[in-house]
């Protein structure tokens, strides 16, 4: 896979992983980033996802993958198993937010959250000139099929995490197809955290 | 398999196979007694590459025996696991060498209660010693050894088969790169054995055992069929009889109060009948027992025994199976991530229940094949890194 065809979020997370790291993919999907953090890093890597047809695409990449939901998926994994455990678009789908995170932190020596601005401009603006829920490119979906339980900003995620005394190491904010640095809470369509617990090292 | 009988099919199928038998002088049981002489029936399929390193050893379940694909000689009924074993299947035979030989203790050419005892000439019966799990699995060893091979490519079977790979990954774990236990468990639970118990009890029952000594006389058939009448209930889901028999009726029979009026009383007795002319009643006592006693880890937790271990393990359990339900499988699948192990996991959406680990042909081939493909290529990824 060319370099130029890889999607930018997981361009930027895998800038953000260290080569030969080991890696933890909750809800990793069909494999694509784990598959890639193998070639481009030579990780050693582990997911976990909870629809069967998605993981029969990993097993056709030689991943390893476990079939089962991320809420409870977690709790049987020794403290500091792995260098990343990464929630990339799915901590907003996952009904426990607050444990799977804690956990995640204490399963993982560093976490990268990767999720949807929800205060990004054209969701802003649909919500004030017509009324309605946003459907944009990183919410693309009706309010009645939407995956997603959990519809937070940039700003807000900030704010968790000094709250519960999270130390943000990086943010890298995206926008359609480049990073944003400028009124990121406005203009990012996308928010990546690298994140550990503060206190560890 | 020789390349001649490659030339007969030309097509995904096997074609003609041979049962092959090996002795050797002396099994050491878990128990401490050495028995023996010990025969193993086996077969194998496609061809074992020069390095010895792709081999793969299929362990059958209660009722399964050596012949799990191909045909024999003559005859056109294809193994137990036909869809699965052949070129470009699951286990590609392109590629691997097959092997899949009958358990000690059954009655499809391996030594077994109804074999003859060389002592006294007369057929073991109850003279046979109690065995386990991993009796069997030594037997395996034996037979493996024989062949050449150093270390095998992967160890796989579902049910007891899957304790019997469960069993190589505890004890040999240094004799195999991989592991798949299908649809099955560390350890049985009080159903389980509650429901072998019944099978057990009904055959022994049955006034023609006679304490296991009815080979010279009738066999206790109809302990034997109503065991596996039983056994075909838990094999089955609500579901996949709802949908294979409904409340269909058979056409009137005889008049008689009791009659087997529906399909599905019909189809378990066909099962039962047909299953005592193949199966030996006490093989069917000690093989069950051997089953409702094994523990994987000897009561230990089984990720302190799997720590660090570089076997790597695919786990495959079936969503509607209520005999080995998935619980059995995580829990395998959680020893393993505590033990920092290499595993995979899958659930199969299936409504077959227990029966799915010979029906779902699709799903499971797929799991197993890029596995398989996988850790003999020891690639991490397909098709980036070599060796």
């Amino acid at each position: 896979m060319a370099h130029k065809d890889i999607q930018l979020d997981h361009k930027v997370i895998l800038d953000l992983i260290d080569p030969q790291s080991s890696v933890l993919d909750l809800g990793c999907g069909n494999g694509d980033l784990l598959y890639l953090l193998i070639k481009e890093k030579r990780a050693r890597v582990q997911g976990i996802e909870i629809d069967d047809q998605a993981i029969y695409k990993c097993v056709a990449k030689g991943l390893n993958v476990f079939h089962g939901d991320v809420d409870t998926g977690l709790a049987e994994f020794k403290d500091k198993s792995f260098d990343y455990v990464v929630l990339n678009q799915s901590m907003q789908q996952i009904l426990h937010v607050d444990k799977v995170l804690t956990d995640a932190l204490r399963v993982g020596k560093k976490v990268i959250v990767g999720f949807p601005n929800f205060a990004h401009y054209k969701s802003r603006l649909q919500m004030f000139f017509q009324g309605k829920a946003p459907i944009t490119e990183s919410l693309p979906y009706q309010w009645y099929e939407t995956p997603n339980l959990h519809f937070l900003s940039i700003l807000d995620f900030k704010q968790y995490c000094r709250a519960k005394n999270i130390n943000i190491e990086r943010q890298v904010c995206i926008g359609e197809n480049h990073r944003i640095f400028f009124l990121r809470n406005l203009f990012a369509q996308v928010g990546v955290f690298l994140i550990s617990k503060n206190g560890d090292k | 398999m020789t390349n001649k009988d490659k030339k007969l099919n030309p097509n995904d199928k096997i074609g003609i196979v041979e049962t092959q038998a090996f002795t050797f002088d002396s099994l050491k049981l878990e128990s401490g007694e050495k028995f023996g002489p010990v025969t193993l029936a086996y077969e194998t399929y496609g061809c074992l590459n020069k390095e010895k390193s792709n081999a793969v050893l299929i362990a059958h379940a209660l009722s399964g025996d050596a012949h799990a694909a191909g045909v024999h000689e003559g005859q056109n009924n294809p193994g137990w696991w036909d869809a699965f074993i052949g070129p470009g299947k699951a286990f590609d035979t392109d590629r691997y060498f097959i092997i899949c030989s009958n358990v000690l203790g059954g009655c499809k050419g391996s030594t077994g209660p109804s074999s003859v005892n060389p002592k006294t000439g007369k057929p073991y019966a109850l003279e046979f010693p109690l065995i386990t799990i991993n009796d069997i699995v030594n037997a395996q060893k034996h037979l493996v050894d024989h062949l050449g091979i150093e270390k095998l490519l992967s160890v796989v079977g579902g049910s007891m088969g899957g304790q019997q790979v469960l069993s190589w990954l505890v004890n040999y774990p240094q004799k195999i790169r991989s592991a798949v236990p299908i649809a099955t468990t560390i350890k049985h639970s009080p159903q389980q054995i509650a429901f072998n118990e019944v099978g057990r009890q009904s055959i022994m029952g049955d006034a023609h055992w006679k304490s296991g000594n009815y080979y010279e006389g009738q066999a206790p058939t109809k302990g034997l069929a109503v065991a596996r009448m039983i056994g075909h209930i838990t094999y089955m889901s609500d579901k996949s009889m709802a949908e294979k028999f409904g409340r269909t009726k058979k056409e009137a029979g005889e008049p008689f109060k009791f009659t087997a009026d529906f399909e599905v009383e019909g189809y378990l007795h066909y099962r039962g009948d047909n299953f005592v002319k193949r199966f030996d009643a006490n093989s069917y006592l000690y093989i069950t027992k051997a089953m409702d006693n094994f523990d994987a880890s000897s009561g230990r937790p089984l990720q302190e025994i799997l720590q660090d271990s570089p076997v790597k393990v695919e786990v495959i359990s079936f969503k509607s199976d209520w005999l080995y339900p998935a619980y059995q499988s995580k829990e395998i699948v959680k020893a393993c991530k505590l033990a920092g192990v290499e595993t995979t996991y899958c659930e199969i959406d299936s409504t077959y229940g227990h029966d799915a680990f010979l029906l779902e042909i699709e799903e499971e081939s797929h799991l197993i094949k890029h596995f398989l493909k996988k850790v003999f290529y020891a690639y991490e990824v397909t098709g980036e890194y070599g060796a």
